[in-house]
This record gives structure tokens, C-alpha cells and sequence, in this order.
């Protein structure tokens, strides 16, 4: 089939992009979209025209790397699909397709397609983990987890961290990532000790990266690649709310005693 | 109180500030709409019901200025988060295109605008009496009837109930989530209160003026 | 070239805990003297590097992803063993490392796989300390579920997401060092050397992949945790940007190469849809606990699988290996279904591929149990086939899944260059000649979490404290010569993308050293690979500059070392005159099992490079087996 495509190319960080036209002349309704991208891209080559930057590493929707806003829509039209799994057999002959990078301040362009999904890192970093080192952990089985617990904990724990959730959000906000890794851990008995400081961390760090604030609409959980559920936002909010209202205030530094 | 700097500040601070306000004026509508509904028990009712709010005197402006507090809040958290918004996606998308939020969720700033337009009329018209000095005079049920009998007061009361209908049918279900009220075996009735307060409401208020503008309440 | 494994002396049972005891400790206050890189976040590379800066080493850790969280572990799917036996079905240590070494077909070293299966219990332990949300029973304890080439149930599995809900444990573990300031992370810069000075390794030179700079960095250690080169096949279920580039660099700069013949070719991938295709994806060997393999009797049946009659179906791996069944080992699976497509009777489209079919177990437990068990993998087929395999039975076919081949280490897991340590797939290890299903998974974080750590602290202790810097000669010359490479093939500017020479590579390698090897085809390799590199160098194009993000220079830069790689692997696959493992040598063969050579090549094949457009050096580690009768692997 033959396709036309609007693709948004733009240098580096710091120059203006636009939308530049490209036909696509020969897809095959097999390819995914990413191969029809590296087609694309070939050709663009043999033409002497710099090939379209865009992230991919894995192609089988687990590593988190793909993205584009497909037609407004991220990671494309079809439900509960990364943009490597996407495949061209859900398009149709002469569909024009707009091709557009994750867009929110909180992931500055690079180049192309290209974003840098580094402030998710950070959200992590600010309390995203059981702190507990590798050693003495004691058996396993030495702590029963009820099965539904286990099975909502890994619900959440599924989150690949593409940011489809934060481009489709109509205020950029990265509440359903930084809340299916609050609730994946605070859902656990193992994430209780921290389970306080890991949401008031964990918030502030997303409030900061300069992310929006959730609105309650949805588009995230329409377009998340794991199809992971607004609920745990709301228990997010909980654990917030909880943590802000009864936990015992800001902590004090510890003197000494690090190392 | 630096912890409550930090949680007015934060995202989920603010936006259970704008839940609770929110909630707050629900109930203020609720019971609005209660005494408003006095009207079809008679002229007595409705007067007797006003002249035991106003002897209620200082309570009664406590009440005001909590509920003016309450609006103020909801604004103010609201613009902040607003603006918060607008600044986390400095470029648009050339082409964006939505698949579940719904238009009542989409244009709660515009409903939210124009409500608030609708309630400084409101105030100047009915309470404050501003726009017609001619009511100082009036008892409650004279001036309901005679206002609504003008079809373009009657219509400007209706547009602003029916968009008080769609804020609050997004508001009402969304701040349970705002509020970290989400369980499946729940769901289905949170997700209903929202849309069914908002219609409730939005009749109720309205069957008033239609009620005066087709002569059944005179 | 000294090829000492260093394997403590003493029983086996008893060799890690007694070279713990008396390895050497770097104190408290010493550690954070010391400065270790380590290059590769997945599995092994963020297991280690968490752990060494929760010790209080200095870590400098990089990859090429844009987050350590991407690394391809991420993508295994099925499970990790560990010998708990909470099964109670018999399994122990010795059950464990006894099928490894069988399942790897005599091909690994004793000890290391024997320390393997004893940490493998704390890597459970360890993994649901952090969270890792595994699979539950009822009464709240840890399930299990059966992979190929055992007897008993010992993988532990999170849906089918095991490898990434493992990679975010190591990775959490990561990123909370690097918030406490031990680790500092290199997201998107690529290792393009290794530095050697004064007969150490010290340090690496890398790309920034956003700015283009060439910088180089020093460390009292370098660990690389970089991964496999299936990629070297072009089609692959690695990632896209798997590589073999740091190891082969490591490789040039002196460290031996063991095995590299040795590759994987998993059984049970989606088969390949047409010339475009840019990848292959994996379907959890999990399925084959309840799918059955099968392919039409007679050859040319064109049938859809509905229309064949259960006495017209072979379900051969059940015919073959009546007491494995379809949980045979990887390799024996794979050659099978080869066979039964090179006799004809291949399904689908291309005649490549055959079916895993799900119809009586969807009879036997339901449809939900089926997806309750694989809900995502089915989910995952559909999307890339267009088929529903609840209805139809897959397509599968063989793929380059892994390779056990790798850099040889010792039992401290450091190369033939010392200060430099391979952990996970990049290493030679344990697998020997076919790695079982749920044990890369189970290597990577041993090594990572549970050996290096005991194992470099061992070498740092001996290492002068004294801060470490990237100057000096060698430091300059690697440098030097990355940046120079870079620009040539920026300059040539010729008429061939890097893909065409990367599939074209790729096409010689399957066929001639994919999964049957022959003297003639791996010597017309020999001859085809240097011409194809010669053409690379002549006639690339690689458009842009270095001073920016540039994909196309990042590949070219790979597939210009998978170029060199090709042939080694080649000549590993011709010397190695025995069929073993995933390495079958049509030569030698009985009834079409492979023939082993346990007289000539109980060993491991150790390459050292000999310098620019020299032929490199084969040497040989013995493999002796002091605690297992070597034996004909039947699974029959």
C-alpha cells in the first residue's frame, strides 16, 4: 500500500522543527510501523537525506523505547499496542499519517522523534525501590503475599516507562507511571517501610521534572501500552494524601553515621 | 507548618484543595436547590424558608464568606494548576486526537468561566439586587416570578444550570479520584453520581424558571 | 596466553564457600577509594553495579539506552530457575547444576556452574525482598512452573514478564545508588574501547551518543556486562541495538574470546513475514508446558491445520523424546523443527515453521486457565501475525535467541586482562554448548549480585588505592584511534546503507553458520565475510555528522565489529570438529543426534587476537570433570 507521511524533524535540541512530507510508496500490510519507518529511512538515504531519528531498541513492546504520537494518538490507534508492535495492516491504502514526538517540557526534544524520558529516572530515584542490599535477604516463602495482592502489585509493576502516558495527557502529567510504581510497591508488604516517603518523594521529584497535574480524563489509561488502570492514581492520592496529612512531617537529616 | 506549604504546593495538594472546595459547594447547590424548590409549596414557603435564613443574621455571613472562600479557593487552585498545565506542553501537537476524555471533562475551564460569570449576575441580580434596585422592595417569591417571566433572564439561568449540570457531572465523579476513592466494587456507582447529580441538579434549578415561563407557578 | 581457571581446591560443594572464606576484603573506609566501571545495565550489569556501590565502591556505569531500565534482559520472558524445591519434587543444587551441565552438553566448567545453582536460592530471596511481584499460589507462597531440559518445577515467573519485573528490581537497586550519589550513570554513551595500561585494564573510551564527544574515563576495574552478538545474524530476538562491540573491543585489546561458536537458536520464535523484517520475536518456551509441537506427516501438505487429521500429525518432539516430550532442550527442539521443514512438511507461507498447538489443553483446562497462564504472549502473536492462536495454532521456527559464547573468564570471573570482569551473557560461563531455558536469567544475577562482588573486592584489595586518571599513552592512543575510525566512516560516503551490509552479513552467517554448520559452507564464510568488510570500508554511507545524535553512525560502528566478528565465530564453528550443543556440525552425526568428541574437544576454544589482519590464536582450556561422568545427553 502506498502511504503519505507528515513527520516532525527537527535538528537538535535547540533549533525550531516542522512537519516535513515523505511518501512511503511500498508497505506491506505485514511490516510494523517501526519497519516501516526503517524503510523509509533507506531510501532517504540512498537519496543523500539524513535518515528520521526515532527510539526503538527491543521491537517486541517490552523495553519501553518506541514512542510517537501516531494520528494525535500515542503509540497509534490500536488498544494496548507499543508503536513496534503496531502493524501497518491497521492502516489503509492513500491514509495520510502524522508522525510526532512524546511532547511535554518535562521531555525536551533531541532530535526527530527523539525525547529525553530522563526525568523518569529521577522520579525513580526519589524513592522508586525497596531499599534493602543485596545479601541477607531472608527465604522468600518466609512472607506469604495473598495472590490478588500479588497479581494488582504486578498490574502495576508492568509499566514499560515509555511516557505514552504523559504525551497523551492533555496536561503532560506522569501521574500513571509515578503511581503504578508507588502502588506496585506499596502494595506489597515488602514496600511498607518506605511506603510513606516513597509517595511524598515520589510525587514531589514528578512536581518538579515540571510534568502537569492529572485532570481525571483518562487518555493515559486509553493509550497505556500495559493497559495499566487509573486506579492506582487514585491510590496514589491516597498514600499522598495520607502521608501528607498523618505521616509525621519532613525528615531530618540524619547526623552521621552514613558509610 | 512547612508540611503544609509543601501539600498546598504540590500537585496533589492543590488538586484536593479544588476537590474539597468543590465538594463543599456541591453541598452549598444541594441545598440551594432545596430551598429554591420551596417555590412549588406556595409563596409562604419560600418566604418563610428566607426570612429564617436572614434572622440568622451574623451565621449567615459567616456561612457567605466561607462559601465566597470556598469559590475564591477552587479558583485559585485551579488557575494555578491551570497555568501549571499550559506550561507543561509548551508545543502543541500538530495533530492531537482524544479517545476517552469526555467533553464534559475537556471543558470544565470554559463550564468553570462561564458559571462563574453566571454566579456574579446571579449575586448582583437576586441577592445584591444590583441590576433591578426595584426588588429591595419584593419578598423572595414576587421576585422570582417577576424575573423569570422575562424569557431572556429565564434562558441565561437555564444555559448557566445546564452548564452547572456538566461541571459537577466531570467534578462530582473526579474528585473521588482526586481523593484516592477508586475500587472496582464501587466504581460503577462513583462513576454514576457525577453525571446523575449533574442532571438532578441542572432540572431541578431549571424547572423553575420553565415552570414560571409556562404559567404553572404564577 | 593463561587460560588458569583458578578454581579453589577442595569438594565441590564447598569450593565457594571456602573461596569466601578466604578471599581478600577491601575495608570499609578503602572502598570508596576505589573507582569500578561497569558497561551494561541489564541484569548483570545493574545487579553488579547496585551491589558494588551499596559496598561503597565509586561506580560509573554506562549504556547506550536512553535508561539502564531498557537494557534487553528486560525482554526474557518466561522465568528464572533457583533450586528451592519448594516443590518438594526432588530438585536440589546438585539436581540444578547437574542439569546445566547436561543440558549445556558437558561444555561448561564444574565449579562455576556448581556455584551458579547454590546462589541461584538468594537470587530469589534477594529478587522478593525488592518487590519483584513473582507469581503466587493461594496461600500467598511463590509458584513455579516447568521449562525445558528438567524434570522438576523450579522456575520462578512473573506472567510473562519475568526478565523485565527482574531487570526493575536491579534497576531500582541502581537508581537509589545513584540518588545516594556511589553511582554516576552514563545513559546514551556507548563503549568503543577498552584501555590497557601497564598490562591492567583502567578504563574505556566512550561515545556520547546526544553530543558526539569521544571522552574517556578510568577506573581501578572494569567490568563489562554488555550482553550477547546474536546480532551478528542480523535477524535475532536480541534487541535492536544489542551488540558485540564492547566485548570484541575487549577482545582486540587482549582478552580471550571463549566459544564464540556456541549460539543459541531458540525453538519456538514467530516466523519471518518478509525481507523488511527487522527483528525476531520470541514466544516463551514456557508455551511448550502446554503446547504440543507438531507438523504434518506427509511433506507438501498445504492444509490448514484444522483439516489435518490427528493420525496425519507428527507431533515429533513427543514421538523423539517420549520422556521430555515437548519440554526437550532448546537445541534438540530447534534442529527438530528444522528437520521437519527441510523434509517439507514446514507450514505456512514460506514453508518455515511449524505449529504449537494449544487445542487440547484449551480442551483440558479452558480457555481461561490459557490465558490466565500466557494471556500476553497469545496477545503479543496476534498483534505481530494477524492470527488468534486460541482458534489457529501458532507458527513457529527457530531464531538466534543467545550466545554462551563470550569472553573467557575465570572463577573470579575476570578475563585474561586483568582488572577486567564479564559478568552475564557477555561472558563465556556457564552454558557450555546450549544454555537451559531460565538461566540467563539466573546467570546474570548471580554474577551480578552474589559473585562479582566477592570476586573484585578480591582483585582491589591487591590494587594500589592512588585516584586513577584517563591520561597518558594509552589512554590517548585508544582515543585516537576512536575518533579516527568515527570519521572514515563518516568520509566514505559511499553507496550502501549499513542495514544492507548488516542483512547481507547476517544472511551468510545463518546459512552457513546457523543452526547446522558444514566444513565447506563456514569456509566459504571465511572467504565471503572479509570480502563483504572490504566492501563495507570501501562503500558505506553513512550520512550526518559525529558531533550529534547519529543512529546510522552508531550501527555502522556495530555491524563494522560484527564484520570482524563473523569470521571469528566461523573459524571457532570450523575448528571445533564435533557436533555439541547449539553447535551441530553435520559431519558428525549418529541418527541425527549430535556426535559428540569428548576424546578431542572437552574443552573450551579460547581466540586471542593477534593483531590487524593476522589470523587469531586458538587455545584451549581442558574441562575436567571431577564430579560427573561425562555421558551421551539423551532425552529420550
Amino acid at each position: 500500500m502506498k502511504l503519505k507521511l507528515h513527520v516532525w524533524r527537527q535538528k537538535n535540541a535547540k533549533t525550531q522543527g516542522k512537519m516535513v512530507t515523505y511518501d512511503a510508496p511500498n508497505v506491506s500490510p505485514h511490516m510494523s510501523f517501526l519497519e516501516m519507518l526503517d524503510v523509509v529511512n533507506e531510501d532517504l538515504i540512498a537519496k543523500g537525506e539524513e535518515p528520521i531519528a526515532f527510539e526503538h531498541d527491543c521491537r517486541e513492546g517490552i523495553c519501553g523505547s518506541c514512542s510517537l504520537m501516531i494520528n494525535g494518538v500515542a503509540h497509534g490507534p490500536q488498544k494496548a499496542t507499543t508503536t513496534c508492535q503496531l502493524h501497518m495492516r491497521t492502516f489503509k491504502d492513500g491514509d495520510e499519517i502524522y508522525i510526532e514526538p512524546w511532547r511535554a517540557k518535562a521531555f525536551p526534544i533531541i532530535k526527530d522523534l527523539v525525547v529525553d524520558r530522563s526525568a523518569f529516572d529521577r522520579i525513580i530515584q526519589a524513592g522508586g525501590y525497596v531499599s534493602v542490599n543485596a545479601g541477607g535477604a531472608q527465604d522468600a516463602n518466609c512472607l506469604p503475599v495473598p495472590k490478588d495482592t500479588a497479581d494488582q502489585a504486578m498490574d502495576a509493576a508492568q509499566c514499560i516507562g515509555c511516557g505514552a502516558c504523559v504525551a497523551a495527557c492533555k496536561n503532560a502529567s506522569a501521574m500513571l507511571f509515578t503511581s503504578a510504581k508507588v502502588s506496585h510497591l506499596g502494595l506489597l508488604p515488602q514496600g511498607q517501610p518506605e511506603r510513606q516517603r516513597r509517595a511524598l518523594n515520589m510525587v514531589q521529584q514528578m512536581d518538579k521534572e515540571g510534568f502537569g497535574n492529572c485532570t481525571n480524563q483518562y487518555e493515559c489509561e486509553a493509550v497505556c501500552p500495559k493497559e495499566i488502570s487509573v486506579r492506582f492514581i487514585a491510590r496514589m492520592n491516597r498514600d499522598y494524601l495520607n502521608a501528607s496529612i498523618c505521616g509525621s512531617g519532613p525528615e531530618k537529616k540524619a547526623g552521621g553515621g552514613e558509610d | 507548618m512547612s508540611w503544609f506549604k509543601q501539600f498546598a504546593q504540590s500537585s496533589i495538594g492543590a488538586k484536593s484543595a479544588v476537590a474539597l472546595t468543590g465538594l463543599a459547594m456541591v453541598g452549598f447547590v444541594v441545598a440551594h436547590l432545596s430551598g429554591n424548590l420551596l417555590v412549588f409549596a406556595g409563596r409562604d414557603a419560600i418566604n418563610g424558608y428566607s426570612e429564617w435564613l436572614h434572622s440568622k443574621g451574623a451565621l449567615l455571613w459567616v456561612a457567605r464568606i466561607g462559601l465566597l472562600a470556598m469559590v475564591g479557593l477552587h479558583i485559585f487552585f485551579t488557575i494555578k494548576l491551570n497555568l501549571h498545565n499550559k506550561d507543561a506542553r509548551p508545543v502543541a501537537y500538530v495533530k492531537k486526537t482524544y479517545t476517552k476524555a469526555k467533553p464534559t471533562s475537556r471543558s470544565m475551564v470554559l463550564s468553570g468561566l462561564v458559571l462563574l460569570s453566571y454566579i456574579v449576575y446571579h449575586l448582583a441580580h437576586l441577592t445584591f439586587r444590583v441590576t433591578n434596585p426595584e426588588f429591595a422592595q419584593l419578598d423572595v417569591y414576587t421576585m422570582l416570578i417577576s424575573s423569570f417571566r422575562s424569557p431572556m433572564v429565564s434562558l441565561s439561568y437555564i444555559v448557566g444550570m445546564v452548564l452547572l449540570g456538566a461541571h459537577l457531572s466531570h467534578g462530582v465523579t473526579s474528585l473521588f479520584q482526586t481523593l484516592g476513592l477508586n475500587h472496582p466494587k464501587y466504581n460503577p456507582i462513583i462513576r454514576a453520581i457525577g453525571p446523575i447529580l449533574g442532571v438532578v441538579l441542572a432540572l431541578g434549578f431549571s424547572s423553575i424558571p420553565v415552570s414560571v415561563l409556562f404559567g404553572l407557578v404564577q | 596466553m593463561n587460560l588458569d581457571p583458578k578454581i579453589p581446591s577442595g569438594p565441590l560443594a564447598d569450593k565457594w564457600t571456602s573461596y569466601k572464606g578466604n578471599a581478600k576484603l577491601v575495608n570499609p573506609a578503602n572502598k570508596r577509594k576505589y573507582t569500578v566501571i561497569v558497561v551494561g545495565t541489564g541484569l548483570a550489569g545493574g545487579s553488579a553495579a547496585a551491589t558494588l556501590a551499596e559496598l561503597g565502591y565509586n561506580v560509573l556505569c554506562f549504556c547506550f539506552q536512553d535508561s539502564p531500565r531498557r537494557a534487553h534482559s528486560i525482554a526474557a520472558q518466561g522465568g528464572i530457575n533457583a533450586a528451592k524445591n519448594y516443590q518438594g519434587d526432588g530438585d536440589s543444587v546438585y539436581r540444578l547444576f547437574y542439569d546445566t551441565i547436561k543440558g549445556g552438553d558437558f561444555r561448561s566448567r564444574e565449579a562455576n556452574v556448581y556455584r551458579l545453582a547454590e546462589v541461584s536460592r538468594n537470587i530469589i530471596d534477594q529478587c522478593v525482598a525488592q518487590g519483584v511481584p513473582f507469581a503466587r499460589e493461594y496461600g500467598g507462597l511463590l509458584a513455579n512452573r516447568s521449562f525445558g531440559g528438567a524434570q522438576v518445577s523450579r522456575t520462578f515467573y512473573a506472567r510473562g514478564q519475568t526478565g523485565q519485573q527482574l531487570l526493575l528490581g536491579a534497576y531500582q537497586s541502581l537508581e537509589r545508588q545513584i540518588a545516594a550519589g556511589k553511582v554516576k550513570m552514563f545513559p546514551r554513551t556507548e563503549m568503543l574501547d577498552l584501555v590497557v595500561k601497564d598490562g591492567k585494564a583502567s578504563g574505556i573510551v566512550v561515545r556520547d551518543l546526544v553530543s558526539g564527544k569521544i571522552e574517556s574515563h578510568a577506573a581501578h576495574a572494569v567490568v563489562l556486562a554488555s550482553g550477547g552478538y546474536g546480532n551478528v545474524f542480523y535477524l535475532s530476538t536480541n534487541a535492536k541495538g544489542s551488540n558485540v562491540t564492547a566485548t570484541y573491543r575487549a577482545f582486540k585489546r587482549g582478552a580471550g574470546f571463549g566459544n564464540p561458536c556456541f549460539t543459541q537458536i531458540h525453538p519456538t520464535c514467530i516466523p519471518v513475514s518478509g525481507d523488511y523484517q527487522s527483528k525476531l520475536t520470541l514466544m516463551s518456551e514456557s508455551l511448550r508446558n502446554d503446547g504440543r509441537v507438531w507438523a504434518p506427516k506427509s511433506s507438501g501438505d498445504k492444509r490448514s491445520p484444522e483439516q489435518i487429521p490427528e493420525q496425519e500429525r507428527d507431533y515429533y518432539l513427543e514421538r523423539k523424546y517420549p520422556s521430555y516430550g515437548n519440554l526437550a532442550p532448546r537445541d534438540i527442539a530447534s534442529r527438530s523443527a528444522k528437520e521437519a521443514c527441510d523434509e517439507g512438511r514446514g507450514v505456512g507461507e514460506h514453508g518455515l515453521g511449524v505449529y504449537l498447538d494449544f487445542r487440547d489443553s484449551i480442551q483440558r483446562l479452558g480457555a481461561d486457565t490459557i490465558s490466565q497462564r500466557y494471556g500476553n504472549l497469545f496477545q503479543m502473536y496476534e498483534r505481530i501475525t494477524g492470527e488468534d492462536p486460541y482458534k489457529v495454532p501458532m507458527r513457529i521456527y527457530p531464531a538466534v535467541h543467545y550466545t554462551m559464547g563470550g569472553l573467557w573468564v575465570d572463577y573470579n570471573l575476570e578475563s585474561t586482562v586483568p582488572g577486567l570482569f564479564v559478568i552475564g551473557e557477555a561472558n563465556f560461563s556457564d552454558h557450555g554448548a546450549n544454555r537451559l531455558g531460565a538461566s540467563a536469567l539466573m546467570q546474570g544475577l548471580a554474577d551480578g549480585y552474589f559473585i562479582l562482588p566477592y570476586t573484585i573486592s578480591n582483585y582491589l584489595a591487591g590494587v594500589s588505592r592512588d585516584p586513577v586518571a584517563a591520561s597518558g599513552e594509552a589512554f590517548k592512543e585508544a582515543e585516537t584511534a576512536v575518533k579516527d575510525k568515527t570519521a572514515k566512516m563518516l568520509a566514505i560516503n559511499g553507496k550502501r546503507t549499513v542495514d544492507s551490509f548488516h542483512k547481507e552479513l547476517g544472511k551468510i552467517m545463518w546459512d552457513k553458520c546457523g543452526m547446522a554448520r558444514n566444513r565447506a559452507g563456514l569456509t566459504e564464510a571465511l572467504a565471503k565475510i572479509p570480502a563483504l568488510r572490504e566492501e563495507f570500508w570501501q562503500n558505506v554511507r553513512v550520512l550526518g555528522e559525529g558531533e550529534s545524535l547519529n543512529q546510522s553512525l552508531e550501527k555502522a560502528g556495530r555491524v563494522a565489529d560484527f564484520l570482524e566478528f563473523g569470521e571469528l565465530m566461523c573459524a571457532d564453528a570450523l575448528t571445533r570438529e564435533e557436533s555439541c550443543g547449539g553447535h551441530f556440525r553435520e559431519e558428525y552425526q549418529t541418527e541425527g543426534e549430535a556426535k559428540r568428541d569428548d576424546a578431542n574437544f572437552a574443552h573450551a576454544a579460547v581466540w586471542e587476537y593477534q593483531g590487524e589482519g593476522k589470523a587469531p590464536k586458538r587455545h584451549v582450556e581442558p574441562l575436567v570433570y571431577e564430579n560427573i561422568k561425562l555421558a551421551t545427553r539423551s532425552y529420550k
